[in-house]
């Protein structure tokens, strides 16, 4: 590859705004996951009486069980819908920046 | 043989209710086992298992001819395909039956640790996949040196691959001597033999691409019987968790106690240094990076960590149905139980769980597939280890540092499957000599490592751009030292493997990763900062190529034509 092809795409302003994008994205998804998962160990370090509540009187299971489930469900979803932007977002973006410095 | 029992389940008491987050730190071990009945429908199903992947390893044996073949398998894998290898890879015998053992003995506290363990996979797709795989090759060292001066970085890279796998290897080795006891019946000496020459004809004939298949079959092994325990179970109670769980609480020693968290998490600081490292130290573990230089291209990259993520949390749900199954359907008969009291423990150790559940549920053939499954579990695991480790002596160590890019791929390709051999010679003595150690905590630390010494390595090198070599290998040591020293002086060694007195462990933490990983992080901006050599500032004007091509993929490798 040309050291010319990245002085172009080093000089769109399109690959600047790509790149920034991304990182915002990355960072939020960051946060949420960590949110998520220290959430509910914090959570279980301080206030284990709360996880213990049942989700019905007279039933026996806890909010921690529905809790717990719903972290693993998050860690799935989030990754999917990284996965679903940066595909039909990013990469026709990334290719089209390409593109774009070929010419 | 009573005073044993009476021992083992006071072990297993132990462990469970352990200070200080141990257990949780220790990650799900296997322990000491004690040798069962012979179980001839095990050992044929597990025959038949590795009869199907040797046929393969033929197979892949004739498409193995580069370098590129062997640790790549040509980059021809979707990322579908790849993301079963990696929950393959993965999901080990220690997390099925050790997770689901863990919630037959106390609940809700197996579904927080199998939380920790899948939380690493979303940090991976976030920050590494796609940069992996855009700026690297073979190996993460291709990642974390690609700027850097290829000497010192690819020999740090090396190391912190080899010790990584070196601890993950011992704790499988042992965890296979001890499964094959009670699975089987036979002697731990033939498991790490088998496991060691099985594993090695996998790696030295097919490469990564029999690799990555044994790796797939067993995934999809592993999920569907244990798909097939969860159904059970949930059918006998008309597929509703309330009435699962009401029953159990109904039959459970310790009540209602099992719907509520107990005693995983006691200490805040050792709950958050052990979460770090399995967070973080998921995206340093060397093979698991190296599945990702097995796709086409960075949109593969993506859909593999995204498939895993949901094998792996899939699978984790199960495990928790599973352990769930077992409080209730396993005291319906005693013969589970050492001399067939309940209030002795379960025969074989708690950990087995699952497979006195399989056998509940299924009959004898069905235990015999899940026995042979959990053992076949090992080999995947073990295979992917050493063709890591390989890669790292034969393309950075050999190739890279000592013949500084000048090997052809045919010696490089030798000098793999020299390095193989020798490997797996090491696993086996490994193995034998680690027989009567405790070696719980070896995977912890290896995810300690990862997190402390890999993964800031890499992290730096992508996206800081004044990170410079000599940033990233002096931060990159002082975390690779501090993890192994702070574990050895942690309450989980010092006290419980190596036998010193309660109280004299220096460190009073479960896991060091938050102060090594720090350190590491810390070590590279200082350092990195302070470097004005003419290097460094060569090394800083190549960090606007190396964005381009991390962020858009251009010029990555091709990764069927190197």
């Amino acid at each position: 590859m040309s050291q010319e092809i990245y002085e172009r795409i080093r000089g769109n302003p399109k690959f600047q705004a790509l790149v920034s994008k991304r990182n915002r994205f990355s960072i939020v998804m960051i946060t949420l996951i960590l949110v998520a998962y220290y959430g509910y160990i914090v959570l279980i370090a301080f206030d284990k009486a709360l996880l213990a509540t049942k989700l019905s009187a007279g039933g026996v299971t806890s909010i921690g069980i529905p809790l717990g489930l719903g972290v693993i469900l998050f860690t799935i979803v989030l990754t999917w819908i990284y996965v679903a932007r940066a595909n039909s977002e990013f990469d026709p973006e990334a290719e089209a920046i390409i593109k774009e410095s070929q010419q | 043989m009573k005073t044993f029992a009476k021992l083992s389940h006071a072990v297993v008491a132990i462990a469970l209710a352990s200070v200080a987050g141990l257990t949780f730190a220790a990650g799900a071990d296997l322990g000491q086992t004690q040798q069962q009945a012979t179980n001839w429908t095990a050992i044929s199903m597990f025959a038949i298992f590795v009869g199907a992947t040797l046929w393969i390893t033929k197979w892949a044996a004739s498409k193995t001819k580069t370098a590129a073949d062997f640790y790549t398998a040509g980059g021809g894998i979707t990322g579908f395909q790849n993301g079963l290898a990696i929950a393959g890879d993965y999901m080990s015998a220690a997390s099925f039956l050790g997770i689901s053992g863990l919630v037959f003995g106390s609940g809700f506290d197996g579904l927080i640790f199998s939380i920790g363990w899948l939380v690493g996979w979303p940090v991976i797709t976030f920050l590494m996949a796609e940069r992996l795989r855009n700026l690297g090759k073979f190996t993460f060292a291709d990642v974390a040196s690609y700027r850097f001066a290829q000497g010192p970085l690819r020999s740090f890279a090396a190391t912190g691959t080899l010790v990584v796998v070196a601890f993950y290897l011992i704790a499988q080795m042992v965890g296979a001597g001890q499964l094959i006891k009670v699975l089987f019946g036979l002697e731990y000496i033939y498991a790490v033999v088998l496991v060691g020459i099985i594993m090695m004809m996998y790696v030295l004939f097919g490469g990564m691409t029999a690799t990555t298949w044994v790796q797939i079959i067993k995934a999809v092994m592993l999920l569907c019987g244990a798909t097939f325990m969860a159904v059970a179970v949930l059918f006998q109670f008309g597929f509703s968790p309330e009435a699962l769980f009401a029953k159990a609480v109904e039959v459970h020693a310790k009540g209602d106690a099992i719907m509520a968290p107990g005693g995983l998490i006691t200490d805040p600081i050792s709950a958050i240094s052990v979460g770090l490292a399995l967070m973080f130290g998921t995206a340093g573990l060397p093979h698991v990076l190296m599945r990702f230089f097995t796709v086409p291209n960075a949109k593969e990259a993506r859909k593999s960590v995204a498939w895993a993520t949901t094998w792996i949390g899939y699978f984790y749900i199960l495990t928790f149905i599973i352990g769930f199954g077992a409080i209730v359907m396993l005291p319906l008969d005693p013969a589970y139980y050492v001399d067939g009291d309940l209030a002795l423990g379960l025969k074989g150790g708690g950990n087995m769980a699952a497979v006195h559940l399989a056998n509940a549920v299924g009959g004898n053939l069905f235990l015999g597939f899940i026995s042979a499954v959990a053992f076949a579990t090992i080999l995947a695991v073990v295979a992917g280890l050493t063709l890591s480790g390989a890669s790292a002596v034969s393309h950075d160590l050999y190739a890279s540092v000592w013949r500084r890019g000048n090997a052809d791929s045919k010696t490089e390709l030798r000098v793999s499957k020299l390095t193989t051999l020798a490997l797996g010679v090491i696993a086996v003595l490994l193995g034998i000599i680690f027989e009567k150690q405790n070696v719980a905590f070896m995977v912890m630390l290896a995810f300690t490592i990862a997190c402390s010494a890999n993964f800031p390595v890499l992290f730096m090198s992508v996206l800081w751009k004044n990170c410079t070599t000599r940033g990233a290998v002096a931060g990159g040591t002082v975390g690779l030292i501090l993890s192994v020293v702070l574990t050895v002086v942690s309450p989980g060694v010092w006290e419980a493997a190596l036998g010193n007195p309660k109280g004299s462990a220096l460190f009073p933490y479960a896991s060091a990763s938050m102060f090594s990983m720090t350190a590491a992080f810390l070590v590279i901006w200082i350092v990195s900062l302070l470097d004005n050599s003419e290097q460094a500032k060569k090394e800083r004007a190549l960090y606007p190529n190396q964005l381009i091509r991390s962020e858009t993929g251009v010029g990555a490798a091709a990764a069927s034509s190197h």
